[in-house]
């Protein structure tokens, strides 16, 4: 993948902006399980980066590698401009990390926990004090900062957890799923946080099995598959990867649905739904042809779409998915 | 800031988040004080006599029995507690928090140092509430000077930090809280088999060496020596030599267990 198209240019930086991650080669095994295998990363500074699989692609152990938690097997990489393995230190003292599982004190308040932080970056006191006000207030933590953090919900508790990350001013952020297992409203929240993160000039590395997720947030994403990078650039780029999109074809009336599936023998059928998909891309010609055959089976679809292919499509190409839906599928393969 | 001073900051940092811990949730301390109090009250008003009859030759009183028991009932106080210190480690590196401070640029060995300076803190409460009980019920020290219960507030804190590191490690490589209160046992059994409860003399000879050669013994007789004036010989050496052992080598197997990589 050419690495020309950058998603967040800068005035004053030259051609390449200075690389906030970069890696080459990461390799890591468990025992004879080899999680990652050979994995090159470069992430301009000020971007939003998502590492896209499947469960098990190596998504959290690629996380764990950069921000020192793990050390790679081989490969070497630097984040922030130093080393892993000869600055660990001042690789940490440059990043913030919300784990997957949320790295918060459950016995102690959400202020203590706020306040540990605080400690932990030796500001003084009184700053201290103001940098956890100020951050408990802006996600919204005000009100519950008296209570043990073990009582708050699961979005509380992902929000303290990326709060607390905020603390240090880190300047390279590692979120490792952060929307798993929240609800609607509370990912939209997320996702706001993500993009003011941005805004402030932070490198956001995340990691997600959402492709909505990554479409939403990340400047470039790597689809991760089996220990190996399977594609990386900009979602557009990603798309045109994929040739072709499909048109669907709705119907209400179950005896229309079963003469047209008999008719349209190379579409994907949907018995639930009464919806038949083909693979095309839209062109002309091919919903003309479409609506020939269509015609000559005398039947009339209620409702006639055409899809273009989006970052789904992509990610079941690349990662071949057992458990696809039915259409992806299809339009796919 | 100096490497030095910095780890000293992290780890006072550490420090009183455990110290929070302890006094958010006392349950954990508290319940492990009851152990060593029900212990004392029921060897003393229940077994007392029969007890008190076996040392010193016979012709004790009750009040002597509780001399002799209570520098054991202290030791094993300092067992129980740092069972305590075993599942709180244990339960805190499951917690996704030292995952985090392991990513943060803190002094490295601050998460254990806190640890181990929250637990010798909360052996030495343990033992002053537990001494008050004791007290209350008619202890009281023989000649003992002002050197010597200086001495024995020493060596009492010298214990609970050789046990705790030795807890710690038990902590460490347990996989849950409950596996690390069950591997943290043999620090409350070990005095139960010394010279805490009855004289190693009036054991079966094939216990003997049992009650001998293990660290509690030494380090009982040598706190009954300093606050009843009874002779203390060779057992303060021992004693200091077995703490000094057994820290250092709980120490580098904590360490080396907080190093490994983790899952």
């Amino acid at each position: 993948m050419p690495s020309s198209v950058m998603p967040t240019p800068r005035k004053n930086d030259g051609p390449r902006p200075p690389a906030a991650v970069s890696a080459l080669g990461l390799r890591k095994s468990y025992g004879d399980k080899t999680v990652l295998d050979g994995i090159d990363l470069h992430i301009p500074a000020g971007s939003v980066f998502a590492l896209l699989g499947p469960n098990g692609a190596g998504k959290t152990t690629t996380v764990k590698i950069l921000s020192t938690l793990v050390t790679a097997d081989a490969g070497q990489a630097q984040v922030a401009g130093h080393d892993l393995t000869t600055a660990p230190q001042a690789v940490r003292a440059a990043i913030g990390v919300t784990g997957q599982f949320s790295a918060v004190d459950g016995l102690i308040t959400g202020e203590e926990n706020m306040l540990l932080m605080a400690d932990l970056h030796h500001l003084p006191r009184r700053e201290g004090k103001r940098v956890a006000a100020e951050l408990l207030e802006r996600f919204g933590l005000t009100e519950a900062a008296k209570k043990p953090a073990a009582t708050y919900s699961g979005g509380m508790k992902r929000r303290l957890d990326i709060a607390m990350t905020l603390v240090g001013d880190p300047r390279i952020i590692f979120l490792d799923e952060p929307t798993t297992g929240l609800d609607p409203r509370s990912r939209h929240t997320m996702w706001q946080i993500v993009r003011d993160l941005v805004s402030g000039g932070v490198t956001v590395f995340l990691t997600t099995q959402y492709l909505e997720e990554a479409d939403e947030l990340a400047d470039r994403i790597a689809v991760l598959n089996d220990g190996r990078i399977a594609a990386e650039g900009t979602a557009e780029e990603l798309k045109r990867l994929v040739p072709g999109g499909h048109i669907r074809l709705r119907f209400t009336d179950p005896a229309a649905y079963r003469r047209a599936a008999s008719a349209l023998i190379d579409a994907a059928r949907d018995d639930e739904s009464l919806t038949l998909q083909l693979a095309g891309d839209g062109s002309q010609r091919a919903l003309r042809h479409l609506l020939d055959r269509l015609d000559s089976a005398g039947v009339e679809a209620s409702e006639l779409t055409v899809h273009t292919p989006d970052l789904d499509d992509v990610f079941f190409a690349l990662t071949g998915g057992a458990d696809v839906p039915a259409h992806s599928e299809e339009t796919v393969r | 800031m100096s490497s030095l001073s910095l780890a000293a900051r992290d780890a006072s940092t550490m420090l009183r988040r455990n110290l929070l811990h302890a006094r958010r949730y006392p349950s954990l301390t508290l319940n492990l004080l009851l152990t060593p109090v029900m212990l004392l009250l029921l060897f003393v008003y229940i077994f007392g006599d029969v007890m008190s009859a076996g040392i010193s030759g016979g012709g004790a009183g009750r009040s002597e029995y509780l001399a002799y028991l209570v520098p054991g009932i202290l030791m094993l106080t300092i067992g129980g507690t740092t069972i305590g210190s075993a599942v709180s480690v244990s339960t805190d590196m499951n917690e996704g928090i030292v995952a985090r401070f392991r990513t943060m640029a803190i002094h490295r060995g601050s998460v254990l140092i806190g640890h181990v300076a929250g637990s010798v803190l909360q052996c030495v409460m343990s033992v002053v509430l537990v001494g008050a009980v004791a007290v209350a019920i008619g202890f009281r020290s023989v000649d003992a000077t002002a050197l010597d219960w200086l001495l024995a507030v020493g060596l009492l804190t010298l214990v609970s930090l050789a046990l705790t590191w030795i807890a710690v490690g038990m902590g460490l490589s347990s996989p849950n809280a409950e596996a690390a209160g069950n591997n943290a046992l043999p620090l409350m059994i070990l005095p139960l088999l010394s010279s805490a409860f009855v004289p190693v003399d009036a054991m079966p000879g094939w216990f003997r060496p049992i009650a001998e050669y293990q660290p509690f013994t030494p380090a009982i007789e040598t706190l009954r020596g300093l606050l009843l004036g009874t002779e203390i010989g060779d057992n303060a050496w021992l004693a200091v030599g077995w703490c000094l052992a057994l820290a250092v080598l709980g120490y580098f197997w904590s360490r080396s267990l907080f190093d490994r990589e983790p899952k």
